[in-house]
């Protein structure tokens, strides 16, 4: 995923799309390059999928064969409230960690771009995406801790009442987005600064003469310019977001009283808590089919293919 | 349950190692060995996942091997995370262990799949005498129809941590602490104590004017979760001096959680918020019960013999580890649940004898009486749970608050039934909403109905 912005970025600038397109004699030679990648997408992409396809239609608990049962997983999701709940928590999730992490990394990597040339205050902000996942959770997990935190004791000598952040059912979920932005933030302002890099000085020069200021530039220049690029940051923050598992894992495990229990965590409890395989392939199979269509959505709504510079 | 003492932190880790888990468990390598043995040696593979138990099981292999040249034993140490999926994943591969520590939250699932070897057989061919542990222990590894799949090899009680300098600072003596009475109208002299401990901000205790429950600065009993279906370091030891119980008996086919006598337990239980006794739901997530304790933030904490080496290893200044008895019920006795592990033979061992052989042997007191010397747990042999209070008493530590409910017969069995992961699931939202505050004990009837309807 990390490659990517890679080949988004340059269409941004790029010239006209007249690229020498490679003979027929060359295809051996592209397959035999190209094989690596395509025997790992079978085996750990393909197979995977068209197997947890069928098992969503099978009784399966691991450690018998599965039976297959038709559509019966599917009909008892409908009816399953945990279910229901962990979408709407889940949603919860994305769209606060999605609204706070976008706008404060495009806030970010404007200040970066246009404001300073220091590569150390660029890597500082890069600096959390390097910790692992799990650390990162219980660091925050035991700051965030209402009798010994740091984070509390802080509220505390200031007048504020203690707030249960990870305890507390009202909090909790929002609690672990703003942990997750903390985290994912210095790696989305990258790919937003990589994005800014992209856009000609020219422009902002022209705008430079036209008088334009600060806010006009970003909204009428960068903004625009960024667009493609947004919209990968986007589909991939929110298909990423709709996947929170880790900091869940290690912290509430889905509580208090399910307020956490994310889609992702419940398909993980089902399965291997409650070795229900064939109902938690169900609840994978759902979840990829809410992802692609979002995702569609999303490259659609952005026009992510096109720039417009193109035009 | 075991599971109380792991971090979480593994469990990320557990889902992620599933990808890439390799069947090794079958290694034949035999690295465990001394070198000395031939090489027609059969090499059993044994998996646990305790790593302060290790040393004990290493020399019991070692023993083993000894006294047995045609047998060799390699362990594997995983943490408990981990150690579930490769178990359950070996299964699925057919590479297994060919013995492993199970847990009874996990067999009955293993059991009803025919993962697991039953032992009849082999216990009645080798005349093995099941009188030698403690009571209650061999029940928890038959299955409905009293089939034996595992011989016990340790169990674990419950008992009340505190620091003792702030039962000391409160005016209270150990005797005070080991003859706690508790019942769910007032609370008796547990919920007395439990006042007496607590202290505001201000320096005012529980039970004193002037005290503020809504900024505590010490808890007089901290809550550990809500308990979920089991309750077993939180209610289990107040609901059974109550003549309650989850199930009638072992593999029952129905709960009990909508008995008045449950409800009136934990209403008692959650008074203890309301008063600033005990954290709020929201207050007690995060920093392990353990660590709030030593760091001064509870005074009390009910919790399980496997916690011992870790409470009484963490002295400080300010931190005095004491263990006391659990308070005498309303049945003028007091009680604990009872717990214990035992070690399954893998249906998938290419040789099922070498592995029985290794069972028995852990089984046996020679073995136990090496894990019991270590001081780490209390084997299941009589004889050998001697020789562990010993153990911890050479290290200055008291256990008789553990090892009397074994003596003096007042446990309760761990519940174990069918669709336990599915009871959990039902019932750790009932007991964390209840808990919380957000719902009342009114739930419990409705919880009940659904997790009796697993059983239909």
């Amino acid at each position: 995923m990390a490659t990517t912005p890679l080949t988004t970025v340059p269409q941004a600038t790029g010239p006209a799309r007249t690229k020498r397109r490679p003979g027929r004699g060359q295809l051996g030679t592209a397959m035999l390059f190209l094989s690596p990648a395509l025997l790992g997408f079978l085996v750990f992409f393909a197979w995977p999928a068209v197997r947890g396809l069928y098992l969503s239609f099978t009784d399966y608990n691991l450690l018998s064969e599965p039976t297959w049962v038709g559509l019966e997983n599917y009909a008892a999701i409908v009816d399953d409230p945990v279910f229901w709940n962990s979408m709407g928590v889940t949603l919860q999730y994305v769209a606060i960690n999605i609204v706070v992490q976008t706008l404060v990394a495009l806030l970010l990597a404007v200040l970066l771009h246009r404001f300073t040339r220091s590569m150390l205050i660029r890597g500082v902000v890069m600096l959390p995406y390097l910790i692992a996942n799990v650390v990162v959770a219980l660091v925050w997990y035991w700051l965030a801790d209402y009798n010994l935190g740091l984070i509390n004791s802080g509220l505390d000598a200031i007048g504020i009442t203690r707030i249960g952040f990870f305890g507390d059912e009202q909090y909790a979920m929002t609690t672990i987005a703003l942990v997750n932005v903390w985290r994912h933030l210095g790696y989305t302002t990258l790919l937003i600064f990589a994005g800014l890099q992209a856009i000609p000085h020219d422009v902002y020069e022209a705008a430079a003469v036209d008088g334009a200021g600060e806010w006009r530039v970003f909204r009428s220049i960068t903004l625009p310019l960024l667009r493609p690029v947004l919209a990968f940051v986007l589909v991939v923050t929110v298909v990423g977001s709709f996947q929170i598992f880790d900091t869940i894992a290690v912290t509430t495990q889905g509580g208090p009283v399910d307020s956490t229990n994310a889609i992702t965590y419940y398909i993980y409890d089902r399965a291997f808590a409650r070795f229900d395989f064939g109902y938690a392939s169900a609840l994978s199979v759902i979840l990829m089919f809410i992802l692609a269509v979002i995702a569609l959505v999303q490259m659609r709504a952005f026009r992510a293919g096109q720039s417009d510079l193109e035009r | 349950m075991k599971k109380s003492m792991m971090t979480p932190a593994l469990i990320a880790l557990a889902a992620v190692s599933l990808a890439a888990c390799s069947s090794d468990g079958d290694e034949t390598a035999g690295q465990g060995g001394d070198g000395a043995s031939d090489g027609d040696a059969a090499t059993i593979s044994y998996g646990l996942w305790d790593s302060n138990q290790l040393p004990a099981y290493e020399q019991c292999a070692a023993d083993f091997a000894a006294a047995n040249p045609g047998y060799q034993v390699d362990i594997e140490q995983i943490g408990w995370d981990d150690y579930w999926t490769k178990v359950t994943t070996g299964f699925v591969s057919g590479e297994n262990y060919d013995v492993f520590t199970s847990h009874v939250a996990y067999y009955p699932e293993f059991q009803k799949n025919g993962q697991v070897l039953p032992l009849d057989g082999y216990i009645e061919a080798d005349g093995v005498d099941m009188s030698i542990y403690q009571e209650g222990l061999v029940e928890l590894w038959q299955d409905p129809e009293g089939i034996q799949y595992g011989l016990p090899k340790d169990f674990d009680t419950i008992a009340l941590f505190y620091n003792a300098q702030a039962v000391e600072a409160a005016g209270l003596t150990a005797e005070d602490m080991s003859s706690l009475t508790w019942n769910p109208e007032d609370g008796g002299t547990y919920e007395d104590v439990i006042a007496r401990l607590t202290i505001d901000t201000n320096g005012v205790r529980g039970d004193e004017e002037g005290f503020d429950p809504t900024s505590v600065e010490t808890y007089g009993l901290w809550m550990e979760g809500a308990g979920g279906a089991d309750g077993q370091t939180q209610w289990s030891f107040l609901t059974a001096t109550l003549g309650w119980t989850q199930t009638d008996e072992p593999w029952g086919t129905s709960y009990n959680f909508d008995d008045p006598a449950f409800a009136e337990t934990i209403d008692w239980w959650y008074s203890l918020v309301d008063k600033g006794y005990m954290p709020t739901f929201a207050a007690q997530e995060g920093i392990s019960w353990a660590d709030q304790l030593i760091a001064g933030k509870a005074a009390m904490v009910p919790n399980g013999s496997w916690m011992t080496g870790y409470v009484f290893g963490s002295e400080s200044d300010t931190f005095t580890p004491a263990v006391a008895a659990t308070p005498v019920g309303p049945n003028g006795q007091n009680a604990s649940m009872l717990n214990g592990l035992a070690d399954n033979i893998a249906a998938s061992t290419d040789n099922p004898d070498a592995a029985w052989a290794w069972v028995k042997y852990l089984g046996s007191p020679e073995c136990q009486n090496v894990v019991g010397e270590a001081g780490v747990v209390f084997p299941a042999i009589v004889e050998a749970t001697d020789r562990a209070v010993a153990a911890f008493e050479a290290n200055g530590v008291d256990v008789t608050a553990f090892t009397q409910h074994v003596d003096n017969g007042t446990t309760v069995l761990f519940p174990i039934t069918d669709f336990k992961s599915d009871v959990n699931a039902i019932m750790g939202p009932v007991m964390e909403s209840i808990m919380s505050g957000s719902g009342g004990t009114d739930t419990l009837p409705a919880a009940n109905d659904s997790v009796n309807a697993l059983f239909e």
